[in-house]
């Protein structure tokens, strides 16, 4: 992996890396097929500044509603050492939380340094796992590598003790209602929980304990109803910790992308950045646009090039192989002829641009 | 999404321009629909913001909450809003039909109309259902009381909502699924989801083709987002200044009006486009199995009126024996209303076709007189031999019926490379002879599909008192707490 660190350097021009948070890494599961935007956070490029230089900007937003929502309920939740939330635990779980101790983690002795602030996560962390000391540690810096780097996450979670393991409390602000939230939140809340599940098991093995000991179950915290009141509910992240596993480790492979790429490939702002990005190919799905600052771009190369995989996934699975929308109408009209391989989705598509040409005709002969 | 439906999205792609996915109308299109443009305030649940509605494109009524996050100017939100859509269901009813007696003698009627309520996209449906859920328990006496329409409004806001899940039924409709339902674009479901991009797609201003309208419509200053959801970068210049400058004048009107105007600039571009769409809608005809479905609709909407007095609000969960009975009619209902689309319309008809579950083709032989008489009487059983390149995949002896003609049935005697032979079993008159025109003559076209309407019948389900213990026994009688109506709303 280290070998691959100078070429990823390169990559970025010289700028800092961008660090990555839960919501930048559990993306990167979104689409594991795609080599562009692999390499771009391999590298750690700032992939919003080369979207907007190359012209299309990401319109990514978030009202200040919503943000001012989500702070005010994760202070009420935690308000007064967490004592709604130890509340939530007891009685809604019946959890035996016996003695509490709240440690945040969040500033060390007035300093913020990340070194300094993920030490200090490691000595308590480490404390707890062998002594049992410890209930809440608010705000643990942990630390995954991806792609043979470092990253830092910052969770706004809780790391929670009980009963000799630790478990990931997430806050979040979109609602429960009678015991139903919107299934996009939950899915994205459950992903981002996997992320830090994983980034505490590896200090968990890191300090020489079974990294079992951390829970796949989190706790989800929400508001309950229309209320400010919070609920919790357990999650099992299991499936997206198996995602993220097999992707990471896919992701330290990025050697070998850099391998088919020219040796002096970089993202650097300039006149060379257009061509340099389309050097890397990309694996567009309309899926990208909610996650993916290059998506608009990369909806644009597609859809020039007639890409069928601008119109969707289940359009691409339908054809089957059939990369343009050139092809798979000129293999439906029978003006070209397709390969073996291609041959059982053309008769495919011949019978249906035959059954869809007579119903249209036959509709069009009774009107007139 | 069928191979079909891929390729129309290819050929709208290639041609800039939506493709058609139905030959006719598969929902109704009330006279007079009530339009409904709802907004909330972003990060919460269901904290309305303001909703435009009307049933005529000249007749907008806009409510607004100048401060979202006030309980009382919330319900009083909820109240207006009841007056307008009680108003409206209660004036569209249209007049009383006697039916025929019911099998115990007790009387039926039928409400000549209903309310049909559109909204311009699923979240909108969403919407609705979450506010008739956080009003219809609402107590309208004692410490919280709010105005006697609002639980009212709730009750029927939610009714509405599980109307919505119920296929084929046109009470309640997000826009851009109807749209979908009956033109392929050529871009994405996901893009499909915006409203504005859609109808370009459909049909573009002149001078635009349906890729650049579509491109148009992404940008939120021109196209503002059809909601709920609000634009956040309107939120952050426009709407967050107005609200506090709202708060800060202690509630001034004037500071009410600017508001409501920024408001309206949000939602009257959707507004018209919803009027648009069901412009294009109505240029469709309206499928045979439409007014049907409608009558379904309005039967049921009929029930839910007359006995709205004597019912409590709906649980906030439905006991097993409830849960499992709709769950068994939506599934009956699907599958009716699939088979009734496709009897309607021979491009959704195509799609079975393509699937093998339907074929079509010339009839290029025929006995129409022939007899069956191994059996003590002879039967009429003409045979008919249609040629079809379509590729066939039902078995020897199965029934088929015809597309055009459901009550022609059949049975598959042979299948082979020069086609399939049929034997006609019924549909064909009660003599020796089949009526004239019945049976297809050599040269016709004809299509025959082993889809049937309403393959299922209803299934008995136990009552409330006898709840298997599987299903954790009988449920305790729903009656409405203090603590429903004392519901935070915050």
């Amino acid at each position: 992996m280290t070998e691959t660190a100078p070429d990823l350097a390169r990559l970025r021009g010289g700028a800092p890396p961008r660090n990555h948070d839960a919501r930048t890494i559990a993306a990167l599961t979104a689409n594991p097929g795609c080599a562009r935007r692999g390499l771009m956070d391999a590298a750690g490029v700032d992939k919003d500044a080369v979207a907007r230089t190359l012209g299309f900007p990401t319109p990514f937003g978030q009202s200040q509603f919503a943000i001012t929502r989500g702070n005010a309920f994760e202070a009420q939740v935690k308000a007064d050492g967490c004592a709604e939330l130890l509340t939530l635990l007891r009685e809604r779980l019946g959890l035996a939380v016996p003695e509490v101790a709240y440690d945040d983690l969040e500033v060390v002795a007035g300093n913020e340094g990340r070194e300094l602030r993920h030490t200090r996560t490691r000595r308590l962390l480490a404390r707890a796992l062998e002594s049992g000391e410890g209930t809440l540690f608010d705000h643990p810096l942990l630390r995954l590598e991806i792609a043979g780097q470092l990253a830092y996450l910052e969770p706004d979670v809780i790391a929670f003790q009980v009963a000799g393991r630790l478990h990931v409390i997430e806050i979040k602000s979109f609602a429960v209602v009678d015991g139903q939230a919107e299934p996009e939140q939950v899915a994205a809340a459950a992903r981002q929980s996997a992320v830090y599940v994983l980034a505490l098991r590896r200090l968990v093995a890191e300090l020489g304990h079974d990294p079992s000991r951390v829970s796949h179950e989190v706790f989800l915290v929400c508001p309950e109803n229309f209320s400010n009141r919070p609920t919790a509910t357990p999650l099992d992240v299991r499936p997206q910790l198996a995602v993220l596993e097999r992707q990471l480790a896919r992701l330290t492979r990025i050697d070998r992308i850099l391998e088919e790429l020219p040796e002096d490939l970089t993202f650097e702002p300039g006149d060379a950045l257009d061509a340099s990005v389309r050097a890397v190919e990309a694996r567009y799905a309309p899926e990208c646009m909610g996650g993916c600052e290059m998506a608009f771009f990369c909806r644009d190369e597609a859809r020039a090039c007639g890409a069928t995989g601008a119109l969707g996934r289940s359009v691409r699975d339908d054809l089957g192989g059939v990369d343009t929308i050139g092809t798979a109408l000129a293999l439906a009209d029978g003006s070209l002829s397709p390969s073996d391989d291609l041959a059982e989705t053309a008769a495919q598509l011949r019978a249906a641009a035959r059954l869809r040409a007579e119903a249209l005709l036959a509709v069009r002969d009774g009107a007139a | 999404m069928s191979a079909l439906t891929s390729l129309a999205q290819l050929q709208a792609a290639d041609a800039g321009i939506a493709q058609p996915l139905a030959t006719v109308r598969h929902c109704h299109v009330a006279d007079a629909p009530l339009v409904l443009v709802p907004l909330k305030l972003a990060g919460e649940a269901a904290a309305p913001l303001a909703v435009m509605l009307g049933s005529a494109p000249d007749d907008a009524s806009l409510l607004v909450v100048p401060q979202p996050r006030n309980r009382d100017l919330r319900f009083a939100f909820a109240a207006d809003l009841a007056k307008l859509v009680l108003n409206h269901i209660e004036t569209s009813r249209g007049a009383v039909e006697e039916l025929p007696p019911g099998k115990e003698g007790e009387e039926r009627i039928r409400y000549g109309n209903a309310p049909q309520f559109l909204v311009p996209n699923r979240g909108g449906v969403a919407f609705l259902r979450l506010l008739g859920r956080s009003t219809r328990f609402r107590s309208t006496e004692g410490p919280y009381a709010v105005d006697p329409a609002v639980p009212v409004l709730g009750r029927w806001l939610t009714w509405f909502a599980e109307r919505y899940d119920h296929p084929g039924s046109s009470l309640l409709r997000a826009m851009t699924e109807v749209l979908r339902l009956h033109w392929a674009t050529g871009q994405s479901s996901l893009e499909d989801g915006n409203l504005a991009a859609l109808v370009g797609w459909i049909d573009p201003p002149d001078g635009l083709d349906g890729p650049a309208a579509a491109a148009q419509a992404e940008d939120p200053v021109v196209w503002p987002p059809a909601g709920p959801a609000t634009d956040p970068t309107f939120d952050n210049e426009v709407l967050a200044p107005a609200i506090a400058a709202y708060d800060r004048s202690g509630g001034d009107p004037r500071t009410e009006e600017r508001l409501r105007t920024a408001v309206a600039s949000q939602l009257t571009p959707t507004w018209e486009l919803m009027w648009r769409a069901v412009g294009l809608l109505r240029a469709l005809p309206e499928g045979a199995s439409v007014p049907g479905r409608w009558e379904r609709d309005r039967d049921a909407f009929t029930y839910y009126h007359q006995t709205f007095g004597e019912a409590y609000p709906q649980a906030r969960r439905d006991p097993p024996v409830r849960a499992a009975r709709r769950l068994h009619d939506l599934e009956r209902a699907q599958d009716a209303y699939d088979a009734q689309r496709a009897f309607d319309d021979p491009l959704v008809m195509a799609e079975y076709r393509l699937a093998g579950q339907a074929f079509g083709g010339t009839v290029t032989a025929c006995e129409p007189e022939r007899l069956d008489e191994t059996g003590k009487r002879p039967k009429l059983r003409p045979r008919v031999r249609i040629a079809t390149e379509d590729p066939v995949r039902l078995d020897v002896g199965t029934t088929v019926c015809n597309a055009a003609r459901p009550a022609l049935k059949g049975r598959i005697v042979e299948l082979g490379g020069d086609g399939v032979l049929l034997e006609l079993t019924g549909g064909m008159g009660r003599k020796l002879v089949p009526e004239p025109g019945t049976v297809p003559r050599e040269g016709d076209r004809v299509v025959f599909t082993s889809l049937t309407e309403g393959s299922w019948g209803a299934a008995k389900f136990p009552d409330r008192e006898n709840t298997p213990w599987t299903h954790g026994g009988p449920p305790e009688e729903y009656t409405p707490t203090d603590e429903d109506a004392e519901e935070e709303w915050s």
